[in-house]
């Protein structure tokens, strides 16, 4: 009994250890491949596999240590340079990694290494350890030099640098002739002899050799052996000590009820007149904080240990598709919590292989458009403000839009007036629909449509946020914005009808706090829907009690009706709280802000469970339990996400934060009765008025005389094509632009205003002398080409295009 | 519908009816609590209330058995049981006894016992004095079923 459970324990340790060892593997196999060369990593893969070939030959996992066995041959000859590592050798011993981890799992789950076939992988690295050695042997000499020279020229580097990897018998050997050398008790001349006489067969050890030859005293090898232990000696192993994951998730529940438990005693001591109980309190305060600090420091993990298993992903990947690769990590040290890691490692891997697979060209696209061959993958983690960004980036060909909408129409997730409507930055966030794939033939890889919104929920699942920036042919890159945490995290307390509600702090953008008089001018209604101008731009306004369908706690007279949110804010001053949502920014009406509070997300029964506007629950300072408001779900249920996807385009991009770049002041013009268009300001030099009599006409255009010179007249009613007012009026009001010394007047019915408002312009369908629509001023604009309309009726020069071209950039 | 293998039930009234869930099913039996109410929840669902630092659902049974509304000024108990999911508080009127139930006066719910009462009761033991409607627990505890009633 208690023998199987030694053994048991024996195989648990070897399981985990191996396990470490394999994930270091893929990394050295990758950097091998840049450098073939490097002595240390070949020395390390050589250990790793040397060691667990050890372990399962002692606890009779044959397939193991079979496997194992043949990889070790195949990388002493490397490790000796007898062999120079190919990409081809790369692969097979790639593949026996594979297999190793393979029986590893199967001895985690079934106590035994598997009966899976691997002959063949055993006969193709025999195949290559033997074809070489055949070569090697005819001109052995020349061979061995290079094994052997580094050895003394280097060893004061190696030396140096030795910090505990120097385990294994041969490479203690070595060691010993290194020391010895640095110790200047033997020259490089005589250890190299001495490691060609073992090399040639002589089974004794570098400093036995060497006392015989008369080289050195065997005090001296003593004491170097001694040296040479006192450098391997305290590793980082010996202050470091395994604990079981489960039972750091028991500390951290229990850390998690201990800062509610403290919250509840600050809460209860804050009125208390006794000053030893305060004091007290304020201690455990502290302590509480700096545990939970120390907790949840225990669970953290780098981001380098998802990232380690990108090199290799990366590097079959591209072999795969025939695309070369190279990435760039930054930020590997960055710690996120080990739920959050675990949530994340598919998402990104996802990321990387649709980067790869979709993102970047083929070698020939990429040399033809003028871009290093090789495609350039980058991942980036960073903190910010309490939360861990990171970044995969690709150079490759950037996101097509409108193959993204044509196939988003074609799967019929959006009309095509839909699609017509949607910006850049919104036809890329299409790829976020389910069902949608950009490859257009499907691979192993990927394209088989399950995947970025699968990418998007998961990570939204932790409380992540996530968007897309893509620019065609520059490149595509996702930015990813998670919690450090899910177990304590800061959240805000609000007030709706006498209930408290936490928002958490990552979806949390400002506070705005509008007094009755502001909030009565500053909220507006689009046909029902509230809004507020908030630094130039439209936010949506939600009101929580709305959502959440539970009555006002102050009813005013009239019941939850339309008028609702203007007949509030003559009451009482409106609290907003601006939430990000996805790409979209909303405000929630609520009716106080109190304080914010950590909290522990606790989860809640079924029958609560699929109320999407709630994320959890806490328990708060006072004993009562709290909602957690999901802002995700809450923004799906008032209908802020969905409805930005369906808007016609101006509202859209009044929610949305991508705005055009420069905020333009235009001059809006009123055509016919209903129809506006504008000019930008700068294109504007004189505003006349012409009355109708002066107008004369000459080669069929409609002219005046003004300022000594003709200036040609375009109506915009024709470029609109809608019907004119001003028909009937004695009087025209014109816009006189001037390019190049041609001036034209621009006829319309009336000038309406001047609006210093940033607007973001929609391309439309071809229409001369209009270059895009956009809401202006609360309505929908058309936004006139002066120079195009000046040159459509400009009475003689050649045409223009080219400075049309300047003036538009 | 087969009998129930509990031989002692915990008993409590709602609405003037003796319900009984088996002792085992019962985690503990506590005075009212504070209950925090969930906006968009099903009705049957009264709130969240904190037991011991975890966070526990109360169904009003009432509701859930679409029986007459309790009066405001009668506080409601939490018969807390222990379901799959953890442990859920239904809200009764009054608490009654842990009975000793001789297994030979199990009856199947009379067909012409219909509505709620009819799908959440597994069958009847004929006491003394009066009859004791054993809850099926699982399905007292699920709201989906109740959401739109």
């Amino acid at each position: 009994m208690t023998q199987d459970d030694d053994l048991a324990e024996v195989i648990g340790e070897f399981l985990v250890e191996s396990g470490e060892g394999l994930d270091a593997l893929d990394q050295a196999f990758v950097e091998l491949e840049h450098d073939p060369t490097d002595a240390g990593n070949l020395a390390f893969v050589f250990r790793t596999i040397h060691s667990i070939k050890g372990a399962s030959g002692f606890l009779g996992f044959q397939n193991l240590e079979k496997v194992t066995h043949s990889a070790e041959n195949l990388l002493s000859q490397l490790r000796d340079a007898t062999l120079l590592l190919t990409p081809e050798i790369t692969t097979v011993l790639l593949l026996a990694v594979d297999a190793v981890r393979q029986m590893l799992l199967n001895i985690e789950q079934s106590g035994a290494d598997g009966d899976a076939d691997h002959s063949e992988l055993i006969r193709s690295m025999e195949a290559l350890s033997h074809r070489p050695e055949v070569g090697a042997e005819s001109k052995a000499p020349s061979h061995k030099e290079p094994s052997i020279a580094p050895v003394a020229s280097e060893a004061q580097d190696i030396t140096a640098d030795s910090n505990g990897e120097e385990f294994s018998d041969v490479d203690e050997n070595k060691s010993v002739g290194e020391l010895l050398v640095q110790a200047g008790r033997a020259k490089p001349e005589e250890v190299q002899a001495a490691l060609e006489a073992q090399l040639a067969g002589d089974p004794r050890h570098v400093g036995e050799i060497l006392v015989e030859r008369g080289a050195l005293d065997s005090s001296d090898v003593v004491e170097a052996l001694n040296n040479q232990r006192k450098e391997a000696g305290p590793t980082v192993n010996n202050s470091t000590i395994r604990i079981d994951v489960a039972l750091i998730d028991r500390l951290m529940n229990l850390v998690g009820e201990l800062v509610l438990a403290r919250n509840q005693v600050l809460q209860f001591t804050a009125n208390q007149p006794d000053s030893a109980l305060v004091e007290t309190t304020q201690r455990l305060n502290l302590i509480t904080t700096e545990l939970q600090a120390g907790v949840m420091k225990t669970r953290m993990q780098p981001i380098g240990n998802v990232w380690s298993k990108f090199p290799r992903v990366v590097r079959d990947l591209s072999l795969s598709v025939g695309k070369k690769v190279k990435l760039y990590m930054e930020g590997a040290e960055t710690e996120l919590d080990k739920t959050i890691i675990e949530a994340v490692k598919d998402p990104l891997t996802h990321l990387v292989r649709n980067a790869i697979d979709h993102g970047l060209e083929s070698p020939e696209v990429r040399a033809a458009a003028g871009k290093p061959v090789d495609g350039t993958l980058s991942l980036r983690a960073f903190h910010e403000g309490g939360h861990v960004n990171i970044e995969i980036s690709d150079d490759g060909s950037g996101i097509d839009s409108e193959r993204i909408k044509a196939k988003a129409i074609s799967s019929g997730l959006i009309s095509a007036e839909q699609a017509a409507k949607l910006s850049e930055r919104d036809a890329s966030a299409l790829i976020f629909l389910p069902g949608l794939t950009t490859a257009t033939a499907v691979t192993n890889i990927s394209g088989r449509g399950v995947g970025m919104d699968v990418v998007k929920t998961n990570i939204e699942k932790i409380g992540g946020v996530m968007d897309i920036h893509s620019v065609r042919g520059v490149g595509t890159t996702f930015r990813i914005k998670i919690p450090l945490t899910l177990a304590i995290i800061p959240a805000l307390i609000v007030t709706t009808a006498g209930n408290r509600y936490l928002i958490p702090q990552v979806n949390l953008v400002e506070l705005v706090r509008l007094e009755a008089d502001q909030a009565l001018s500053n909220i507006e209604k689009i046909h029902n829907a509230p809004v507020v101008r908030l630094r130039d731009r439209l936010l949506p306004l939600v009101d929580l009690a709305d959502v959440l369908k539970t009555p006002k706690k102050s009813q005013v007279s009239s019941s939850l009706d339309d008028d609702e949110v203007e007949v509030d804010p003559r009451l009482k001053p409106v609290n907003i709280v601006v939430l990000q949502a996805d790409d979209n920014q909303f405000g929630l009406i609520v009716d106080e802000v109190l304080d914010t509070e950590e909290i522990v997300v606790k989860p809640m029964g079924r029958q609560i469970k699929n109320i999407p506007a709630f994320a959890g629950a806490t328990i708060m300072g006072d004993g009562r339990v709290a909602l957690i408001i999901d802002v995700m779900g809450l923004a799906q249920e008032s209908g802020v996400i969905a409805q930005s996807r369906d808007r016609s385009a101006g509202e859209t991009h009044t929610t949305t934060v991508e705005e055009m770049a420069s905020t333009q002041p235009m001059l809006v013009l009123g055509v016919g009765s209903t129809s506006r268009a504008a000019i930008p300001l700068s294109a504007v030099d004189r505003l006349e008025e012409f009355a109708r009599d002066i107008i004369e006409s000459t080669g069929g255009k409609d002219v005046v005389q003004y300022r000594g010179s003709i200036l040609p007249l375009a109506y915009v009613s024709q470029i609109l094509n809608v019907p004119s007012s001003s028909d009937e009026v004695d009087v025209l009001e014109v816009v006189v632009h001037t390019s190049n010394g041609a001036s034209v007047g621009i006829v319309c019915d009336s000038i309406v205003d001047i609006i210093d408002e940033s607007i973001n312009l929609q391309a439309t369908d071809s229409r001369p002398g209009v270059t895009g629509v956009a809401v202006i001023d609360g309505r929908v604009t058309d936004v006139l080409d002066v120079d195009f309309i000046a040159d459509s009726v400009r009475l003689s020069g050649p045409s223009r295009s080219k400075s049309y071209a300047a003036v538009a950039s | 519908m087969s009998i129930p293998t509990q031989s002692q039930y915990c008993t409590f009234y709602v609405a003037d009816h003796l319900f009984g869930v088996g002792v085992s099913e019962i985690q503990e039996v506590i005075r009212y609590q504070d209950v925090t109410h969930v906006p968009l929840a099903a009705h049957s669902v009264e709130g969240l209330i904190n037991l011991r630092g975890q966070i526990v659902t109360a169904i009003d049974l009432r509701r859930q058995l679409a029986l007459p509304e309790r009066s405001d000024d009668s506080l409601p108990l939490n018969v807390v049981v222990r379901t799959e999911d953890g442990p859920v508080s239904l809200l009764v009127d009054e608490i009654g006894d842990v009975v000793d139930i001789d297994e030979s006066t199990w009856e199947a719910t009379p067909p012409t016992v219909g509505g709620r009462i009819g799908d959440l009761v597994q069958g009847v033991y004929k006491l003394q004095n009066e009859l004791l409607l054993v809850l099926a627990t699982d399905r007292a505890v699920d709201v989906g079923a109740s959401a739109g009633i």
